[in-house]
């Protein structure tokens, strides 16, 4: 895709400027809905999850004990695998947006949460709250796009280097939780320069990381292995492998969120002067879904609701199921398309996408496709790369 | 505490303590033992509700078991109580109306208010079982280890339930002591049976006045109930127009050292539009209009306040609300913090409503 500002036939090109704001208000009054009617049952949600998720990882580490044993290391490594998951996805990642904090727990609050996860928490609500969220698929100030090291949209330059990005993504995927704290603290560009790398806030940030990183690897690889006596050498490669699965887990549904075909991006200069109903509008046509059951909804922390998530990143994630259907019919009657599939309909199409584009735009075409177009996306993208 | 152990043993305790904190990382030990028992864990201690009495028609005594790291109170004290409503968490100050007790259950007697959202809560939807959170006991508003020759208590409405706790303790000890009490009806007077009990036994002269036929206290009506008021060592809890005048009273008298005063906090704040804002620890305060953002009017006094998206979605603005009133410009819902609340709001998208005190 090309940013939709660059588009022959511009996917918003039939809505006036009023639209977008009715657009806006409809949305603000579906989130006051929501709003109005928390409570008790929802509360009593999020503490069901992590009651249930504290008790997968205790079970999980008393059976990885006697994980010598096969069916205890399968049994052990299952439960701590699910209950990493949903401490990212589920809690996590929603504590830390502050979907919760109209409870008033300071247990359980943005301010307060940190996560079973290399990034420190501070770091990770910078990157992703902030900016991922409100430059959410804006090329050149969303980092998510390919994450620094990948090329995921036509608008954004070609390297030769993007030629290996396949192999990146899938080397991403397998240590991801260390992908994030090293993109949180936008490693790539802080290590290039003495006078960033000297830079007393960015050593800061790398010493907290650090901390965190050891502290994480102390407890999975050193402290339950220990525990464990006679079954150190198992327990070690239980955690491990349960940080895996836990790693491509999250890495696919995240790759999912705004990596799909059907997913927009945006000039740099379209959001100058943005207004709300242009920023939910953004937000609408950057992100996809993944269609599943209820199963998958907790697994993926309500992120296969990743377009009613971007539209209210601060509403309770077992919320955004029901006002899905809202959403969807929103996007009809103002004739917008809601990009959605499954989750190895998703997954593909995201894989296909890096893949096609680690080779120059239109390398795997016979003849040169709209060559003016072509032109036409080139030019403003070098801007926007150069202005970066 | 160190001083009683040896350094082997204390390098040891530490060093557990250090690898378990390891095992749970990055929570905290804790997290998991509430999982196992909800009365640990927590920064605050906590307390399961054993039974719930009602006392009138619109109060009710709960008898709490308090858990792990509650460290006891004094008659007369108060306990602030943290419950959920509506699955956000509130607290509220409450009297013990209990002394310390061998079995270290608490009580306190709660008054449904008008529009009460906390006591109507705990008057008429808590039941046994429940789990409260509570902070430690507090508040000067005792009696001295040596007791009084002579007291007098004053209290009106649930102004008793302090005085309750302390005529529970300290009964059989006080020699000559007075309560005047009051309330609309006789029907209306909270402890009224155990008050009127123990006026029959001697333990106290009572004199109950009933607002709805005999009118509002005054001092000087006061003082021809009571003609030696101002010598007696005095304990009074009501209205504040009340304790105001009894506080003139004792003063010209002389002796305003003998009047002991608990002053419940009034419920009512003034909520407007726009006010004084006080960034208490920056040592700044600003008047801002109902229309600009507490981080606006933060950042142009010079405040260094925390930002982010400044459009209320990435909660890095997030400080507590200390006391007053803010208003969320997207909705226009008021939130209200008092003194201990803290109440962490999004200054990015908040303005005064009224004055209000921030913690940067």
């Amino acid at each position: 895709m090309t940013t939709i500002q660059k588009q022959e036939h511009s996917p918003i090109a039939h809505l006036t400027a009023e639209d977008v704001e009715n657009l806006g208000r409809e949305l603000d009054a579906l989130r006051e809905k929501v709003i109005a009617s928390r409570g008790a049952s929802d509360a009593a949600y999020i503490r069901k999850v992590i009651k249930t998720q504290r008790v997968l990882e205790m079970g999980g580490r008393a059976v990885l004990l006697a994980s010598r044993y096969k069916p205890a290391w399968f049994v052990g490594t299952a439960a701590l695998s699910i209950a990493k998951i949903l401490e990212n996805m589920e809690i996590g990642h929603n504590v830390m947006h502050g979907q919760w904090d109209w409870m008033r727990d300071p247990k359980i609050h943005s301010t307060t949460w940190e996560w079973d996860h290399a990034s420190p928490a501070e770091q990770w609500k910078h990157s992703h709250n902030e900016l991922h969220h409100t430059y959410t698929n804006v090329l050149g100030k969303d980092n998510d796009l390919g994450y620094g090291i990948m090329r995921v949209d036509e608008g954004q330059r070609w390297y030769p280097a993007h030629l290996g990005q396949p192999l990146w993504n899938f080397i991403n995927a397998v240590f991801f939780q260390y992908g994030i704290a090293a993109y949180d603290l936008e490693l790539g560009k802080n290590l290039a320069s003495k006078e960033r790398r000297r830079n007393p806030a960015f050593k800061a940030r790398l010493a907290a990381t650090l901390r965190k990183v050891r502290r994480q690897a102390a407890k999975d690889y050193v402290v339950h292995p220990l525990l464990s006596g006679p079954s150190a050498p198992t327990t070690l490669a239980a955690n491990l492998t349960a940080n895996l699965i836990r790693n491509l887990w999250t890495h696919s549904v995240i790759m999912c969120g705004h990596f799909p075909e059907g997913v927009e991006t945006f000039e740099r200069t379209s959001i100058e002067g943005e207004t709300r109903g242009e920023w939910y509008l953004r937000q609408m046509l950057g992100s996809a879904n993944i269609s599943g059951g209820p199963l998958l909804h907790v697994m993926t922390g309500n992120l296969s609701f990743q377009v009613e998530h971007h539209l209210f990143p601060d509403l309770p994630s077992n919320r955004y199921q029901e006002i899905a259907p809202h959403v969807e019919a929103l996007f009809e009657r103002y004739g917008l398309t809601y990009t959605t599939g499954s989750l190895p309909k998703q997954v593909a199409s995201a894989w296909r996408k890096v893949i096609r584009l680690s080779l120059p735009n239109d390398f795997l075409k016979k003849t040169p496709a709209r060559p003016a177009a072509h032109r036409a996306v080139a030019e403003p993208a070098r801007a926007a790369v150069a202005g970066a | 505490m160190a001083t009683t152990r040896t350094p082997a043993q204390v390098s040891l305790r530490d060093r557990a303590r250090w690898f378990v904190e390891l095992a749970t990382t990055p929570l905290v030990p804790g997290d998991f033992w509430e999982v196992l028992d909800p009365m640990r864990g927590g920064a605050n201690p906590r307390g399961r509700v054993v039974a719930v009495r009602p006392e009138t028609r619109d109060a009710a005594t709960l008898l709490i078991r308090p858990g792990r790291g509650w460290r006891g109170h004094t008659a007369g004290q108060y306990v602030r109580l943290g419950v959920d409503v509506d699955g956000v968490r509130q607290w509220r100050s409450y009297s013990l109306t209990s002394p310390p007790r061998p079995d270290g259950a608490i009580t306190i007697t709660v008054k449904a208010v008008r529009d009460g959202l906390v006591s109507s809560f705990l008057v008429r939807e808590v039941r046994a079982g429940a789990v409260v959170h509570l902070d430690q006991a507090a508040g000067d508003f005792t009696l001295p280890l040596v007791r009084p020759a002579k007291a007098l208590f004053v209290t009106a409405g649930s102004g008793i339930t302090p005085v309750m706790g302390m005529l529970r303790d300290g009964a059989g000890g006080l020699g000559d002591a007075v309560l005047v009490h009051s309330a609309p009806r006789p029907e209306d007077v909270i402890f009224g049976a155990e008050l009127r009990a123990l006026a029959a036994r001697g333990g106290l002269r009572l004199v109950e006045r009933h607002t709805a036929v005999d009118g509002r206290l005054t001092p000087e009506r006061l003082a021809e109930l009571v003609p030696d008021l101002t010598s007696r060592q005095t304990w009074a809890c009501g209205p504040n127009d009340l304790l105001d005048a009894l506080q003139d009273t004792y003063d010209a008298a002389g002796h305003g050292d003998r009047l002991h005063t608990e002053r419940f906090r009034p419920v009512v704040l003034a909520v407007g539009e726009g006010g004084t804002v006080s960034f208490a620890d920056s040592g700044v305060t600003a008047d801002a209009d109902g229309a600009t953002s507490l981080l606006d009017t933060g950042e142009a006094n010079g405040v260094l306040m925390p930002s982010g998206c400044r459009m209320g979605i990435c909660y890095g603005c997030v400080i507590p609300l200390r006391e007053g009133s803010v208003r969320d410009l997207r909705n226009g819902a008021v939130t209200t913090a008092t003194a201990g609340d803290d109440i962490p709001v999004q200054t990015c998208v908040s303005a005064a409503a009224g004055p209000c005190h921030l913690g940067i």
